[in-house]
């Protein structure tokens, strides 16, 4: 599948923008964040900068981003108008709480705290819709799988504690909740997406050459000729292909700048004070944030879809 | 509404394509530019038309394949594809405009094109690849069906099917109702053993493609190689017989 750019953006930056938003809410809700009005002030301009910046990125890569209202329409049935609805209607209750948090600290009624509980699961909502759009197509095997919203809703709490801890370490001491909870997301995405490579590369989609023509019964079928010269449509936004070798490298820099770099430094962060860790969680985060661009940009490029079989893939 | 109709269409128009006879002469793909040009989705791009790059907007392609088979030997067989018409469109359901719909009247799948955002994700969702965008226009296009010609009360009865079948030069093409399992179409698949492309895909395509026949071997005057050896022999006549001495020095 072609990698776009503002997509890529999009999934990332919302993506963080959602875990951090969610944390910081979550934080708040059990008393585990630091006080003080900056902290919590810049952590939520962070999470709603990101989360627009993504949301609008989106609509760029729209053949008519005037009509992008037309998307908040058919909830019913499709993930991205659903991801869509969520994404509007969770402005609402974390914004609500968010104000309350920052301006009215001392006097918030017990009904709060059940708008706080309703943002942080419009958070997770949200993301899990962005997963779903990917997850539900059938077509394309590397992403109609259990594996695909799982690692969406950790690569957002993975990033989201990231982003939060730079930016707490700009403020005082970083507090060792936060950073455990880092490594231990860290861990966790790590996992699953070693466990997604392996599943990926042991697996292959039920369609076939055989199956898209249904000349099975005749024979190996094989692409004699295409239907034109030219490239199509068709096989530059589906037929996006990466040779294996830069796959493999890039899966590499992926674990090693999005999981195995940024452990080490919270690591460091948890045993050193000061300044220096400050300076490692935000070498975690610069670090974190090439290598998930990178796990996105792979995780379209890796992909294909059923189309190729039309065009010579022989597997899909 | 991109929800799929709530009463099944009872009526399925969709197109019969038979292997065994198209000769892969791209006429209907021709055809059904020309006519979609002017049509439902007019117009249908081309970009670059006559430069080094030509990339454009066509709703059926023709596809050339090959089948290996170590005791039968290997044939050729073309492929013409375009919308399938499906029962369960996952490219309807996953429009979040509701610009992609399934008509509850007749089962043809049309894209509004007022109501397009140009998110490509219908084309994400088809596993047939049967949507093609249209870069210049920032929307989705798609095989109407020829919808604006097959209900045409201009047109003669008989011109009131779509241009690709009209045009086909070797009547490869059939178009009619596969929701009644008593039309021509719908008996011809049974006869002949039509079928779904990828099944496993569960989008209950309309459309249905006829097998190529079996290879002739041997019976009706013999293989190819077997009519081309000398025709003359012992029971021929003299002058057959003198020719062929002749030929074969």
């Amino acid at each position: 599948m072609h990698p776009a750019k503002s997509v890529i953006f999009f999934t990332t930056a919302s993506g963080a923008g959602y875990g951090l938003l969610f944390l910081l809410i979550a934080g708040d809700l059990l008393g585990l964040a630091p006080g003080g009005f900056w902290p919590a002030f810049t952590g939520y301009a962070v999470s709603y900068a990101l989360i627009t910046g993504g949301l609008l990125s989106s609509t760029f890569h729209l053949g008519h981003p005037e009509r992008a209202w037309r998307a908040l329409t058919q909830w019913r049935s499709s993930w991205l108008s659903r991801e869509g609805v969520m994404a509007v209607l969770t402005f609402l209750p974390t914004g609500l709480y968010a104000l309350h948090q920052l301006f009215f600290p001392e006097r918030m009624p017990g009904i709060t705290g059940v708008i706080g509980v309703i943002g942080a699961i419009c958070c997770i909502v949200t993301v899990y819709c962005t997963a779903m759009i990917y997850a539900s197509l059938k077509p394309v095997h590397a992403w109609s799988n259990r594996f695909v919203p799982a690692g969406y809703l950790l690569l957002s709490l993975m990033t989201g504690a990231l982003v939060l801890n730079a930016l707490f370490a700009l403020f005082g001491p970083p507090s060792p909740v936060f950073l455990i909870l880092a490594l231990l997301s860290l861990i966790a995405a790590l996992v699953w997406k070693i466990s997604y490579w392996r599943f990926l590369d042991g697996t292959k989609s039920l369609s076939t050459p055989e199956s898209a023509t249904g000349l099975g019964e005749f024979g190996r079928v094989k692409l004699f000729e295409a239907p034109h010269t030219e490239a199509n449509y068709l096989m530059k936004e589906m037929g996006f292909q990466i040779a294996r070798k830069h796959a493999m490298k890039l899966r590499r820099i992926t674990l090693t700048l999005a999981f195995v770099l940024p452990l080490l430094l919270t690591l460091l962060a948890l045993f050193v004070g000061g300044s220096l860790a400050a300076a490692a969680l935000i070498l975690a985060l610069l670090n974190a944030a090439i290598g998930i661009v990178t796990e996105r940009w792979l995780f379209f490029a890796e992909a294909r879809h059923t189309v190729g079989l039309y065009y010579g893939a022989a597997h899909a | 509404m991109t929800s799929l109709p709530k009463n099944p269409p009872k009526k399925k128009l969709g197109l019969v394509i038979d292997l065994d006879i198209c000769v892969g002469c791209h006429a209907c793909a021709v055809n059904c530019k020309e006519w979609n040009t002017g049509g439902h989705s007019a117009p249908l791009t081309d970009s670059d038309p006559y430069g080094a790059d030509p990339t454009g907007v066509w709703f059926n392609r023709i596809h050339s394949f090959e089948v290996e088979n170590d005791q039968t030997g290997g044939r050729t067989v073309h492929f013409p594809k375009s919308c399938l018409h499906c029962d369960d469109a996952p490219c309807v359901t996953v429009c979040p405009t509701g610009a992609s719909y399934k008509r509850e009247e007749d089962g043809i799948v049309l894209v509004n094109a007022d109501h397009c955002i140009g998110c490509k994700l219908c084309s994400w969702a088809c596993p047939y690849g049967a949507r093609e965008y249209d870069e210049d226009a920032g929307v989705m296009k798609k095989c109407t069906l020829c919808v604006d010609k097959i209900y045409n009360p201009n047109l003669p009865e008989e011109s009131r099917v779509p241009a690709c079948v009209s045009t086909c030069p070797v009547g490869a093409r059939s178009f009619g109702d596969l929701g009644d399992p008593e039309s021509d179409v719908s008996r011809l698949v049974a006869k002949r053993g039509g079928y779904d492309l990828m099944p496993e895909q569960d989008c209950k395509p309309t459309n249905k493609y006829l097998p190529p026949r079996p290879k002739r071997t041997g019976a009706e005057g013999g293989s190819a190689a077997a009519r081309l050896t000398p025709v003359a022999d012992s029971s021929a006549g003299v002058l057959a017989r003198w020719v062929d001495k002749f030929l074969s020095a």
